[in-house]
């Protein structure tokens, strides 16, 4: 009764936190541009099937693929054992499946059994790639302090996963011969058919029940500290390649978002607008990208789906030539930019209003950063735009985005960028080259001509 | 065959079968002149009308708008759309992966519909419709390797035109470590080539160089002229420029059918 009633509090106190944690990070998504992506509902269920469900894109590397698959169906199998444990708890009963699946029961176990072996060696080959072989997507800059930790965090948080399903479902085996009438019959288990009475047989019957409970409790506390400590994590990509795969804009690769506001305005300086000038904004208009704010919500949301993993930084032309550009840098500086502001719009504070008369709110929001302050020009100038990154991110995340948002912003609003780019822009305007030419731009087909004649 | 503008075809009440999109590289660029009269000396052979704007023509606007300068984009790009509508253009092909990008995929926004090929994909469209042959064999016992550009192949997922091409040469392609869609960039993209690089251990097309001549190649070729001038430049660093030629797989056709 009193493990019941600590299971509720607990687990009620880890779902209002979670809310509260989650619904953080929409409005830190919100914070962004709204931008209406919808349509084509068949098309972004195929992709979510194929590509978030189905890992399509994780399998261009194949040994990792099947590593990081181990770990991820382990996970969705546990979901049943999950809302069994929860059923469990809440009810203060045991197995609550256990006789009304009948053999499927049994099937459920061990499977959960055989892919925790998987997800185990998984994670052990994870950990030492980040920590023994230090495989160099996970040493890169962004990657030190907080992201080196919080990747081995996970990978200790799944060790500490496993142990407590094998030390339950161990006992449990053991305990099943003891005291038949509680711990029902499970059938023959994988694992701790022969795990449980090696490490565990020939213990007490209270010693049995310690590490029983204990096994069951450390697994429902790790889900419930995972459930609050994703908010906070790269591990956010569980639930949010899903939504962010759906989402994704479906245009093709080559185009760059339109901007209506200046092509309007070029229309109706070469008189091509129909009806007559268009009224101007009188307003000093800001184009492209500063901070968030000028994002669109599509590129927050892809921020917090980055699970850091790198295979964009490793392909970049740019970051394998040495320069600074590091695409999966340029997702985590979104991301940890969303945070700030939203945790300083959580603290109301007045020295985060615009304009102090009003209250504090995104579009009464100034604390004199931006994206630029952790976002430099070196690299978002170091891009050859070539859609390495766009190809490699096994979740439709798009990096490229943001750092073309981000020259509009500092060449269109700032008139700053690269001195070098001046003759060439210069030529297109004057001469409608990329070069400023003597010859006029038929010659080769006049030379050609002659040459034939 | 002469190479007419599409206003000679106008004032001769003609239509030709499509537009020839040369960009600022294939008028101006000394090498990528070479890839131009090559393709022309295709089409000619093919028996394909084709015309040119000449004088008409402008930058797509692609560096421009890639380098962050919405402005002057919409500003090419709008009076590009409005030459080519007012000739009535329907088909346009391109030797440029930039200017076919731009003008398929971007102009549409701006109320330029096109029908767009890349010149890679028009020949093996050629090839299968039996309006040209190519003659194999010339280029036997060469090692030859292909470059992906970046806008032909990742961005628009066209890896297979040039491939056949190459296969229709008698050619065995020797694949680079990084091909088709993790293709290694010449480093020309998104403006570079107009600008100095930031500060790094090594130049991009340096890179990409080294892993073409691990295949000890006899000819590296390539879809873009920016690619070329990238690859080239790579090579002479290298001072192999002796040794391996850097070719557009148009002037491999011309060499091979003797055009």
């Amino acid at each position: 009764m009193i493990q019941q009633i600590v299971f509720i509090l607990i687990a009620a106190i880890t779902f209002f936190f979670a809310f509260k944690q989650y619904s953080k990070i929409v409005r830190n998504i919100r914070l962004g541009k709204s931008e209406k992506i919808s349509g084509n509902v068949g098309d972004r269920i195929k992709n979510v099937a194929l590509i978030a469900f189905g890992q399509k894109k994780m399998f261009k590397r194949w040994i990792p693929a099947i590593m990081h698959l181990f770990i991820y169906v382990a996970f969705l199998f546990t979901q049943i054992e999950l809302i069994e444990i929860i059923i469990d708890g809440t009810f203060g009963i045991h197995r609550f499946f256990g006789d009304k699946l009948g053999a499927l029961y049994n099937v459920i176990i061990n499977s959960i059994e055989f892919l925790s072996v998987g997800a185990f060696v998984a994670t052990i080959v994870f950990l030492a790639r980040r920590n023994l072989l230090k495989l160099p997507r996970f040493t890169m800059a962004e990657m030190k302090g907080w992201p080196f930790k919080d990747g081995n965090l996970i990978l200790i948080g799944e060790l500490l996963l496993l142990m407590g399903i094998f030390s339950m479902n161990g006992s449990d085996v053991v305990l099943q011969q003891v005291d038949p009438d509680h711990f029902k019959n499970t059938g023959h288990l994988l694992v701790s058919s022969h795990l449980g009475p090696a490490l565990f047989g020939g213990l007490s019957e209270s010693a049995l029940h310690l590490i029983e409970r204990s096994g069951w409790w450390l697994h429902i506390m790790v889900v419930f500290g995972f459930i609050n400590y994703l908010p906070h994590s790269k591990h956010l990509h569980i639930f949010f390649a899903f939504p962010n795969v759906y989402f994704d804009k479906l245009q093709p690769r080559g185009e760059m978002s339109n901007m209506p506001e200046i092509m309007n305005e070029v229309k109706s300086m070469m008189g091509l607008t129909e009806g007559g000038d268009e009224e101007m904004n009188e307003d000093i208009p800001e184009f492209g990208s500063k901070d968030v704010f000028d994002l669109s919500w599509k590129n927050i949301l892809e921020a917090y789906t980055c699970t850091e993993c790198g295979r964009c930084s490793s392909v970049c032309p740019a970051n394998v030539t040495g320069k600074k550009l590091s695409p999966r840098k340029i997702m985590m500086d979104i991301r940890d930019r969303a945070d700030v502001i939203g945790n300083n719009l959580d603290s109301g504070s007045e020295e985060f209003k615009k304009d102090k008369s009003k209250p504090l709110n995104a579009d009464n929001y100034e604390d004199g950063k931006s994206l630029f302050d952790s976002i430099t020009k070196e690299e978002i100038y170091a891009c050859t735009s070539c859609n390495a990154c766009v190809e490699a991110c096994p979740v439709l995340i798009n990096p490229l985005e943001p750092i073309l948002e981000m020259r509009r912003y500092d060449i269109l609003t700032m008139s700053e960028g690269p001195s070098d780019w001046l003759p060439m822009f210069n030529s297109i305007e004057n001469g409608g080259a990329v070069w400023q030419m003597p010859d006029s731009r038929d010659q080769w087909a006049q030379d050609f001509n002659s040459e034939k004649a | 065959m002469r190479i007419k503008t599409i206003a000679e075809y106008k004032n001769e009440g003609k239509e030709p079968e499509i537009l020839f999109w040369v960009g600022c590289a294939g008028s101006f660029d000394a090498r990528a002149k070479k890839v131009s009269a090559a393709f022309v000396k295709i089409l000619n052979a093919a028996g394909v009308s084709f015309a040119i704007l000449g004088n008409e023509e402008s930058c797509t606007g692609d560096p421009a708008r890639r380098a962050g300068n919405e402005f002057l984009y919409q500003m090419s790009a709008l009076q590009n759309i409005e030459t080519l509508k007012s000739y009535e253009i329907k088909k346009i092909v391109s030797t440029c992966p930039h200017c076919y990008n731009t003008l398929k995929n971007e102009y549409p926004k701006l109320g330029g519909e096109f029908e767009v090929v890349h010149h890679t994909q028009l020949i093996q469209t050629l090839i299968e419709d039996g309006r040209l042959t190519i003659e194999g064999g010339k280029f036997e016992g060469k090692r030859i390797t292909y470059h992906d550009s970046c806008y032909m192949g990742r961005v628009n997922g066209e890896y297979e035109a040039p491939r056949s091409l190459l296969s229709k040469l008698d050619v065995d392609i020797i694949e680079m470590d990084r091909h088709k869609s993790t293709g290694l960039c010449c480093g020309a993209g998104g403006a570079q080539m107009f600008k100095e690089d930031e500060p790094g251990d090594k130049r991009i097309n340096q890179d990409r160089v080294e892993e073409a001549l691990e295949q000890s190649p006899d000819i590296v070729t390539a879809n873009c002229p920016f690619c070329i001038t990238m690859l080239l430049d790579g090579i002479k660093g290298k001072e192999k420029q002796e040794e391996v030629m850097v070719l557009d797989l148009s002037e491999l056709i011309v060499e091979a059918n003797n055009l």
